[in-house]
């Protein structure tokens, strides 16, 4: 078999996704791209069922907050096609303090707890999750503490701050 | 109770109804602390007698963070955090970390280097698989192999001590290299290893691989296919039982493994022999992997232990106190001065429980944007509440034991 590459992956995604797929990239060779939350399970199952593509492993599910953006939260997931060896990173933009965004765990299990660690450290709401509990923290924690707001150490701690360094 | 147990007369036969005791489901803690469990582990279990009827776990008594902590230190002072994800193979954990922070940097490390690391991921592997394996025997009631390959272990965290200094949470290495060259007695150490510790992993094999006890608790047991266990995104040895010869090592080989000559070993049945087969077969293949670096390494110029990155690879203190190159640098690195690219990246290496990954997102500044480990712990252990349902309570049990979830990896 051809060894599959980013291209055919990318090719084939926007054949069938068109001008969804947004902001490709490729950091150290693994293909990135951008898409909607209406679209995420459709760009997953296609991937995940596609003969060629083979998208079958989950390997990993997790979410970036950047609070200056719009959309201020990015859930990314990681997808690996063990038959041709190719990963890929998929991210979805979400704006709102509840930002909310279909579960893959329609698609496969293993995305539970993945969602359930997301969502205690974000706040993402992950819509039709069998059982979206927080999963490391309290359960009757109120904040979301992955949050760029919630400062870790103490405030008044300034010594080592990027604008020192003209960051 | 008695009184409504005849609760309806049909002729003259007394009719039982469904509230006798012996029907009744009993709830049952399995942990946070318990002896059987290795770590802390809740599983909260509705028993029917000795069989599971479901189960519930609850995770996170030692979590402490580790993500959020690492946005506020520069990247040298993240590697200790990785000692304590899975603190039974620290080095492992080092390795990947100090090689995905390279792999943002573009730091190309010379071979010697990469062998060195090699050696000490593999040792790591093997000390691993020794306590999972170990406990795995314990817990089906043969205590003796456990005491046999732990003294190996022992030697293994010598082999780490005159190496590092450490034993358990080793932080070993730098990024860049390591923080200094392996001695005599580290080299002549890891040669005296590879001798001694193949009778006695043979021993091991002989006390279990055809135990007729050993064999009739493990096989069959928690048997998982290839498809459920991909489904529940599985890695590492406990995959590979089920058939599946998904191994990162090979798949995407860092550190130079694509020039090593191994074997991935696979079970067929997924069940808890397979992985107990599995893990024994990997520490052989280790061994093979130890020998061919320690080959390598005779054949590249001795004496370099790190890359040429004086952006990143603090120097040596003696320069540091005397040496004004030295010392700038040196504060440099320390205040987390220098600047790193602006992009994104995802580094994984074959830990000794699955692919660990690290995904580092850098905004330039002096401590990642974000970080986030994929541990194989965390993911591997979503299944174990499903699957214990309809098994019984102490197969329940070695089934977690070769599962080898580690409490560190799996709460971070």
């Amino acid at each position: 078999m051809a060894k599959l590459n980013n291209n055919t992956v990318l090719q084939r995604l926007q054949e069938r996704f068109a001008e969804t797929i947004r902001n490709v990239s490729e950091p150290f060779g693994l293909l990135t791209i951008e898409t909607d939350t209406t679209r995420i399970l459709d760009v997953l199952e296609f991937l995940k069922t596609d003969s060629e593509l083979q998208f079958g492993y989950l390997t990993d599910i997790t979410a970036v907050h950047y609070p200056d953006l719009e959309r201020a939260f990015a859930v990314v997931y990681h997808v690996h096609s063990l038959v041709n060896n190719v990963r890929i990173r998929i991210k979805v933009f979400l704006e709102g303090n509840y930002p909310a965004i279909p579960t893959a765990t329609v698609l496969w299990n293993g995305a539970d707890w993945m969602e359930r660690e997301t969502y205690d450290f974000f706040g993402i709401q992950f819509v039709g999750h069998p059982d979206l509990r927080r999963i490391l923290n309290v359960d009757d924690m109120d904040v979301f503490p992955m949050r760029k707001e919630y400062p870790l150490e103490d405030p008044n701690k300034v010594d080592k701050k990027d604008y020192f360094f003209g960051r | 109770m008695m009184n409504d147990s005849v609760s309806k007369i049909s002729g003259n036969k007394p009719v039982y109804s469904d509230n006798d005791p012996q029907d009744e489901l009993f709830t049952l803690n399995l942990g946070p602390t318990h002896p059987a469990t290795h770590g802390v582990f809740q599983n909260v279990l509705q028993v029917d007698g000795e069989r599971i009827v479901s189960g519930v776990s609850t995770i996170g008594y030692i979590h402490r963070a580790f993500e959020k902590i690492a946005e506020h230190r520069p990247y040298y002072q993240i590697t200790p955090l990785t000692d304590r994800l899975n603190y039974c193979s620290s080095p492992i954990n080092n390795m990947g970390w100090h090689m995905t922070v390279e792999k943002l940097l573009d730091i190309e490390l010379p071979k010697r280097v990469q062998y060195m690391r090699v050696i000490i991921m593999e040792l790591a592997r093997i000390t691993d698989h020794i306590i999972c394996n170990g406990i795995l025997g314990v817990d089906t009631g043969a205590f003796s192999g456990f005491l046999y390959v732990l003294q190996e272990r022992e030697f293994i965290y010598e082999i780490y001590e005159e190496i590092c200094g450490a034993r358990l949470t080793t932080n070993i290495g730098r990024i860049g290299g390591f923080e200094r060259d392996f001695n005599e007695t580290a080299f002549a150490k890891i040669r005296e290893f590879l001798k001694r510790f193949p009778p006695v992993l043979k021993e091991f094999e002989e006390l279990f691989n055809r135990n007729r006890i050993f064999v009739d608790r493990t096989a069959d047991v928690a048997a998982v296919d290839a498809e459920t266990a991909l489904g529940y995104s599985w890695s590492g040895p406990i995959l590979r039982a089920t058939g599946v010869d998904y191994d990162v090592r090979v798949n995407e080989p860092y550190s130079s493994y694509e020039e090593f000559e191994f074997d991935i070993p696979v079970g067929t049945k997924g069940d808890v022999y397979d992985r107990f087969m599995v893990r024994n077969n990997e520490m052989w293949e280790s061994l093979k992997i130890i020998e061919q670096a320690l080959d390598k390494i005779e054949k590249e110029p001795k004496g370099i232990f790190h890359a040429d990155v004086p952006d990143f690879y603090l120097p040596p203190k003696e320069q540091v106190y005397n040496n004004m190159e030295a010392l700038i640098y040196h504060f440099k690195i320390v205040m987390g001065e220098i600047d790193t690219p602006k992009t994104e990246v995802y580094h994984s290496v074959e830990g000794a429980n699955g692919e660990l990954g690290f995904y580092l997102i850098s905004d330039g500044g002096r401590s990642p944007y974000r970080l986030h480990f994929r541990r194989p712990s965390f993911i591997n252990y979503q299944m174990y509440a499903p699957m214990s349902s309809g098994m019984l309570l102490s197969d329940a049990i070695i089934n977690m034991s070769s599962l080898n979830v580690i409490a560190g990896e799996l709460d971070a």
